[in-house]
C-alpha cells in the first residue's frame, strides 16, 4: 500500500502547489503501525505523516463539515463508501459541496485490527494487501491472513465499488466489493424473536454502554451543532436516570433521529470500545423502511427527496404497516 | 409558579354516570400549581362559566383546566370564559373525559382512574403553559371557484350578488358541467339548456365575475384569507379579446376526426370547436393533437378565414397569479369507466349505452339532433333495457360501494320520457331498490310506472349478448318473481355510476383539504359544517363533496357562497398563535422542515445567531404556519418547536400519565 500512500500525496502536492486546494484531508499515522486516523494536512511538507493503508476503514466525511467552511477548497481522499455519508451531509446542507475537491481512491476492503488482535497479533509495523491475503509486518516477523476473515464487519456489507461522488478518481479498478452473506441477517434473526427475548438481547447490549459518545461523535448522520441530548431546553437532556434502561434509551433515540439518513456506513458499531453492534439498530430501520416505503439508499446521490420528507399516496398509512411486515 | 384551577364537568350524565367527579375534582388538588379546584352539572352552561370566572378572579388564577367533552366542542366556549374573567386564552387546557373516557368506560373504578390520570396531566401541560398572543392577518376580498358547472356558477353568482369579486376556473373550453350536457330535470321536467343558460350568460356578464375557462389551478400557496393561485391558462390558439364567435373558423376546419366530448364522442367535430352552441365564452379552441397545422405545419384555413385574426398558433399557456380569501371547490363528477363491467357488453356492443350517452341521444341539440336511435344502424329502438346501479352499491371491487343517488330519478325521468314520445316502445328498469327520496320524487316515479307503464324489474341483468342479427339479448333474473328472464332488446342503457373528477385529488393535496376513501372532499362536520372543508377558507359545493341531484347541488353552492361571503365580510382574520418557532441557536440548516411543511410557511435566511456567526437558519412566518407540527418532529436538533404544545410541555404531560 506504499505504492498508494505515494500515488496519493504526489496528487495531493500538484493540487496544493497548484493553488487548487488549500489542505488536505486524509488518513495520518498513529502511535502505532495500525492506528491510523483522520488527519488533515496543511502544507506539502506535513503529507509526509499521509498514509492510505488497510487499517484506513475510518469514513472522514464527517471531518468536512469544518473543512467545508474554511477559505478555500479542501482535497478530501474518499473511498467509495465514504462518497455515500458525503453525499449525505451535502443533501443535509452540512458540507458547503464547492469547498471541497474530492478525489475517489480505491477501497478493497478494510481491516479490522480487533479480528488481528484476536489471532494474538502484536507489535504491528506495516500492512501489505495482497489479492485474497494481507501479509501483516510485526517486530515478530510477518504474519500472513485470509483477507475475508479479518475485515471490518463494515466491509462484509460493503456498498459497492462506485464512488456516488467525485471530482476526480484514482485507480478506482482496484476497488473490491467484499460484501460477504446478508447484511439483514442479523436483524432478520432480532426480528424473529420473541418481544422478551429480543428485549434481553438489547439490555443486555445497552446496558455495556459506557456513555462515551463516540457513537454520536463519529456519525456522519449525527450533525447536530447542539445534540438534544446536550440541550438543556429539551427536556431529555441530563434527566436523573430513572433506571439504567433510560440511558440505554440514548441509543434508541439517536437511531430514530439519524433514520431516513443514516447510510448505514457503520461507524458507531467500530467505534464502539464496548463493541455493542449498534448499527443493527439503524439497519433495521432501513430495512423496515425499505419494505414500507420503497428500496431508499441514503447518500446515493446528493439531492433527491428521501422517503421520509415525502408524501406520496402509496405511503405506508398505519392500518397497512402490519400488512406490509412493518410490526415486527 | 402557577396557580391554576381544576373544573370538573358532569355533562349531566354523560361524564357523571361513569366518572366520580368529585373524586377527580379531589385528586387533582394535590398536583403542582393546583390552588382550586370544583365539579359543576354543566360546565358550559352560564352558571358553570360564572364559576370559573369567580374562581379566577377569587384564586387570581394563572391557568385553568376543565376537564370536559373533546376541545373540538368547548374549548373555544372556555377560552372566552378565561378571556372575559382577564386570563389569557391560552392559559386554558381541556382534559377530555367525555369522549376519551366516560364514553368508552363501563365501571365506574376505571372511569374514574382515566380521568384523573387526564387531568394530571393537563395540570401538568398548564404548568409550562406561557400566554399566547394570536396575530391578525387581512383578508383578501375576493373568491376562487374551482370548477365552472352548476355548482361552481350558482356560488360564484351568490357571492357576486353579495358585491364581492369572484372568479371561476373551469379546466373545459366553456362553463356549464355537466348540467349543460343534459336534456331535460327531474322533477319538473325542465329543459336543461333552458335554465341553465340564463345563469351561464349572468356569470359571463356579471362584473364582479371573472371566468378563467379552459384554465387549471396550478399552485395554491397561502391560507385562509390570503391564498396565492397561480391559474395556467391554457394555450386555447385562439385570442379571446380578438374572436367575435363567428364560427366560420369551425365551418372551415377540414379535420373532422376529432371525437366530440361534449356528445361523449357519439360523433365527431373539427379540429378547431366550440363545445356547444351556447358555450360560454362562445370562442373556439383548438384541438392540438387533431390540428392539421399543428400535426404537418400545413393547413390554417381557420386563420386565413378569421376575419377577426383571433387564430393564434404561436399561443403558449399563460400563468395568472391572483389573491383570493377563499377557494371554493366545485369540480364535480364523472360517469365511472365501465371497462370492468364487461358482463354488460359496453364496449361490445353500440347499441349498449350509458344513461348520460342517452341524455345526449335524446337531446334536440345532440348528435342525432333529437332523433332517438340506435347508434349502430340509427333504427328507432322498440324495447328498451335500462340497467340500474352499475357500479353503485358495489361491494365486489369493481364499482362503488356508494349509492350514486341520482340515478333511480333520471332513470325514470328516461323511462317516462321514452313512453310519453314513442308510446310504443317497450321500457324495462332492472333495479336493485328503487331510492326517490326527495320533493316530489316518489310521485315522479310512481308516475312512471303507473301512468306511463314502464316495467321495472327488482333484480339484476347477469349478461348482455347478441342474438347474432342486431338484437340485443339481455339475461336477468326477476327476484320477486324468481324467475330468470331473457329480453330480446334493441337498446340497453347503463347507470353507470358516478365518481368524482380525476383531477379532485392532486387539487385536495394543493389545498391541503381532506378527502375520503372515494375521493370525495369531506366536511368540516358532516352535519353541523357540510359545505365547509376541515382546512380554513376552503369550501365544497356540489357533486365533489358527495353524490347529489341539481336541486341539492344548487341549495350547497347557495350555503357554500354564504360562508364564503361571511368570511370575506370580514376585515381581519385572527390567526392560531399556536405556530412553529425555531430556536436559531440549535438550527442545523438541514432544511428537512422545509420539506415536509405542507403551508409553505419556512423559509432558510442567513442570521447572525451570535456575533459574527452568520448561519443559514429556518425562519417559520407566523402568518402562514398551521401549527402541524410536522416540522418539529422531523427536526433532529429540536431548533423547532410548536408554541401551545411544546415538546416540553408535551413531555411533562406524558410524564404525568406515567407516574
Amino acid at each position: 500500500m506504499q505504492v498508494m500512500t505515494d500515488v496519493l500525496v504526489k496528487r495531493a502536492k500538484e493540487l496544493l502547489s497548484s493553488g487548487e486546494v488549500a489542505r488536505v484531508f486524509g488518513w495520518g499515522h498513529g502511535e502505532f503501525g495500525y492506528d491510523t486516523t483522520p488527519a488533515l494536512f496543511e502544507d506539502e511538507e506535513s503529507l509526509g505523516g499521509f498514509v492510505y493503508d488497510g487499517f484506513c476503514g475510518a469514513n472522514i466525511s464527517k471531518y468536512l463539515i469544518a473543512e467545508s467552511k474554511k477559505e478555500g477548497k479542501t482535497l478530501a481522499f474518499l473511498k467509495p463508501c465514504d462518497t455515500y455519508s458525503f453525499n449525505q451531509l451535502v443533501k443535509d446542507n452540512r458540507i458547503n459541496k464547492d469547498n471541497i475537491y474530492a478525489v475517489g481512491i480505491p477501497c478493497a476492503g478494510k481491516v479490522d485490527i480487533d479480528k488481528l488482535k484476536e489471532q494474538g497479533v502484536s507489535g504491528i509495523i506495516s500492512i501489505e494487501e495482497g489479492d485474497k491475503e494481507i501479509t501483516v509486518k510485526t517486530v515478530y516477523g510477518d504474519k500472513t491472513f485470509v483477507k475475508a476473515d479479518v475485515l471490518l464487519d463494515k466491509c462484509y456489507a460493503c456498498k459497492g465499488k462506485e464512488h456516488k461522488a467525485g471530482d476526480e478518481f484514482i485507480s478506482p479498478e482496484l476497488s473490491e466489493d467484499t460484501t460477504n452473506g446478508d447484511k439483514y441477517e442479523l436483524v432478520t434473526k432480532l426480528e424473529n424473536m420473541t418481544p422478551d427475548e429480543r428485549f434481553a438481547f438489547w439490555r443486555s447490549q445497552l446496558s455495556k454502554c459506557i456513555r462515551c459518545n463516540a457513537c454520536r461523535n463519529v456519525c456522519p448522520a449525527c450533525s447536530c451543532l447542539k445534540c438534544i441530548f446536550d440541550n438543556d431546553n429539551s427536556g431529555i437532556a441530563s434527566k436523573a436516570n430513572a433506571d439504567d434502561f433510560e440511558e440505554n434509551m440514548f441509543h434508541i433515540i439517536r437511531a430514530f433521529h439519524v433514520c431516513g439518513r443514516c447510510t448505514d456506513c457503520g461507524e458507531c458499531s467500530r467505534v464502539c470500545p464496548q463493541h455493542i453492534p449498534l448499527h443493527l439498530l439503524n439497519r433495521k430501520f432501513i430495512k423496515d423502511m425499505n419494505e414500507l416505503y420503497g428500496e431508499y439508499q441514503a447518500g446515493e446521490d446528493d439531492s433527491s427527496r428521501p422517503p421520509l420528507l415525502t408524501y406520496t399516496k402509496t405511503d405506508a398509512e398505519p392500518s397497512i404497516v402490519h400488512e406490509r411486515g412493518g410490526d415486527k | 409558579m402557577q396557580r391554576i384551577g381544576v373544573f370538573v364537568c358532569w355533562c349531566g350524565s354523560n361524564i357523571a354516570a361513569t366518572v366520580d367527579v368529585k373524586r377527580v375534582a379531589e385528586a387533582v388538588r394535590s398536583e403542582q400549581g393546583v390552588v382550586f379546584s370544583t365539579d359543576y352539572q354543566y360546565m358550559c352552561s352560564e352558571a358553570g362559566q360564572s364559576i370559573i370566572k369567580n374562581a379566577i378572579k377569587e384564586h387570581s388564577l394563572t391557568g385553568i383546566v376543565v376537564c370536559s367533552c373533546s376541545p373540538r366542542m368547548h374549548e373555544a366556549t372556555f377560552r372566552k370564559t378565561a378571556a372575559a374573567a382577564g386570563l389569557n386564552p391560552y392559559m386554558v387546557e381541556i382534559a377530555n373525559i367525555r369522549e376519551q373516557c366516560s364514553w368508552i368506560h363501563k365501571d365506574m373504578l376505571s372511569g374514574t382512574a382515566k380521568a384523573i390520570i387526564l387531568a394530571k396531566a393537563a395540570v401538568a401541560k398548564v404548568n409550562l403553559n406561557a400566554p399566547l398572543i394570536a396575530g391578525e392577518s387581512p383578508v383578501t376580498k375576493r373568491a376562487l371557484v374551482i370548477g365552472g358547472g352548476i355548482a361552481g356558477i350558482q356560488t360564484a353568482l351568490d357571492i357576486a350578488d353579495a358585491g364581492y369579486e369572484v372568479d371561476i376556473v373551469e379546466k373545459s373550453p366553456t362553463i356549464g358541467g355537466k348540467m349543460a350536457q343534459l336534456d331535460k330535470t327531474f322533477p319538473t321536467l325542465d329543459c336543461a339548456a333552458c335554465i341553465l343558460t340564463p345563469k351561464m350568460v349572468e356569470a359571463a356578464q356579471n362584473e364582479k365575475i371573472k371566468l378563467f375557462t379552459y384554465s387549471e389551478v396550478e399552485k395554491v400557496k397561502g391560507f385562509v384569507g390570503n391564498f396565492d393561485v397561480t391559474i395556467r391558462k391554457k394555450a386555447r390558439s385562439v385570442n379571446e379579446d380578438l374572436c367575435t364567435g363567428c364560427g366560420v373558423c369551425t365551418e372551415k376546419c377540414p379535420s373532422r376526426k376529432g371525437k366530440n366530448e361534449f356528445n361523449l364522442g357519439l360523433n365527431t367535430r373539427g379540429a378547431i370547436y366550440i363545445p356547444f352552441a351556447q358555450a360560454i365564452p362562445n370562442v373556439p379552441v383548438i384541438d392540438r393533437t387533431q390540428c392539421i397545422k399543428f400535426k404537418t405545419g400545413k393547413c390554417g384555413l381557420c386563420q386565413m378565414n378569421c376575419a377577426a385574426k383571433a387564430i393564434d398558433f404561436s399561443q403558449q399557456d399563460e400563468f395568472v397569479e391572483r389573491n383570493y380569501g377563499a377557494i371554493v371547490v366545485a369540480t364535480g363528477f364523472n360517469p365511472i369507466k365501465l371497462d370492468k363491467f364487461e358482463e354488460f357488453g359496453y364496449s361490445m356492443y353500440p347499441d349498449v349505452i350509458t344513461s348520460l350517452e342517452l341524455e345526449r341521444i335524446m337531446n334536440a341539440a345532440g348528435p342525432t339532433k333529437g332523433h332517438f336511435e340506435r347508434p349502430s344502424d340509427h333504427t328507432q329502438p322498440k324495447k328498451i333495457v335500462f340497467v340500474q346501479c352499475v357500479g353503485s352499491r358495489d361491494t365486489s371491487g369493481c364499482g362503488k360501494e356508494y349509492c350514486s343517488k341520482i340515478c333511480c330519478m333520471y332513470t325514470a325521468k328516461h323511462a317516462m320520457l321514452l313512453r310519453e314520445k314513442y308510446p310504443d316502445t317497450e321500457v324495462y328498469v332492472f333495479y336493485i331498490d328503487v331510492r326517490t327520496p326527495g320533493k316530489n320524487f316518489d310521485e315522479f316515479y310512481r308516475r312512471a310506472v303507473e301512468q306511463y307503464g314502464v316495467h321495472y324489474i327488482k333484480g339484476m341483468v347477469g349478461k348482455v349478448t347478441d342474438d347474432g342479427k342486431g338484437q340485443l339479448v339481455v339475461q336477468a333474473s326477476d327476484l320477486i318473481a324468481n324467475e330468470q328472464l331473457k329480453i330480446k332488446a334493441d337498446m340497453v342503457v347503463l347507470a353507470a355510476a358516478i365518481e368524482p373528477d380525476p383531477t379532485a385529488r392532486s387539487l385536495g393535496t394543493m389545498l391541503t383539504a381532506s378527502m375520503d376513501t372515494n375521493d370525495f372532499f369531506t366536511e368540516a362536520h358532516p352535519k353541523l359544517r357540510p359545505v365547509e372543508s376541515p382546512t380554513a377558507g376552503v369550501f365544497l359545493s356540489g357533486v365533489c363533496q358527495g353524490p347529489k341531484d341539481i336541486p341539492e347541488t344548487v341549495s350547497q353552492a347557495g350555503a357554500a357562497a354564504a360562508k364564503v361571503i361571511g368570511l370575506l365580510a370580514k376585515d381581519k382574520l385572527t390567526c392560531n398563535p399556536c405556530v412553529a418557532n425555531s430556536d436559531t441557536l440549535v438550527c442545523n440548516g438541514c432544511r428537512q422542515c422545509e420539506k415536509v411543511c405542507p403551508y409553505g410557511a419556512i423559509s432558510y435566511e442567513d442570521k447572525e445567531v451570535l456575533r459574527g456567526d452568520i448561519r443559514n437558519v429556518a425562519v417559520v412566518n407566523p402568518a402562514v404556519c398551521q401549527g402541524c407540527g410536522a416540522c418539529t418532529v422531523t427536526c433532529p436538533s429540536g431548533a423547532m418547536d410548536l408554541k401551545g404544545f411544546t415538546s416540553r410541555q408535551i413531555m411533562a404531560e406524558v410524564d404525568a400519565i406515567c407516574r
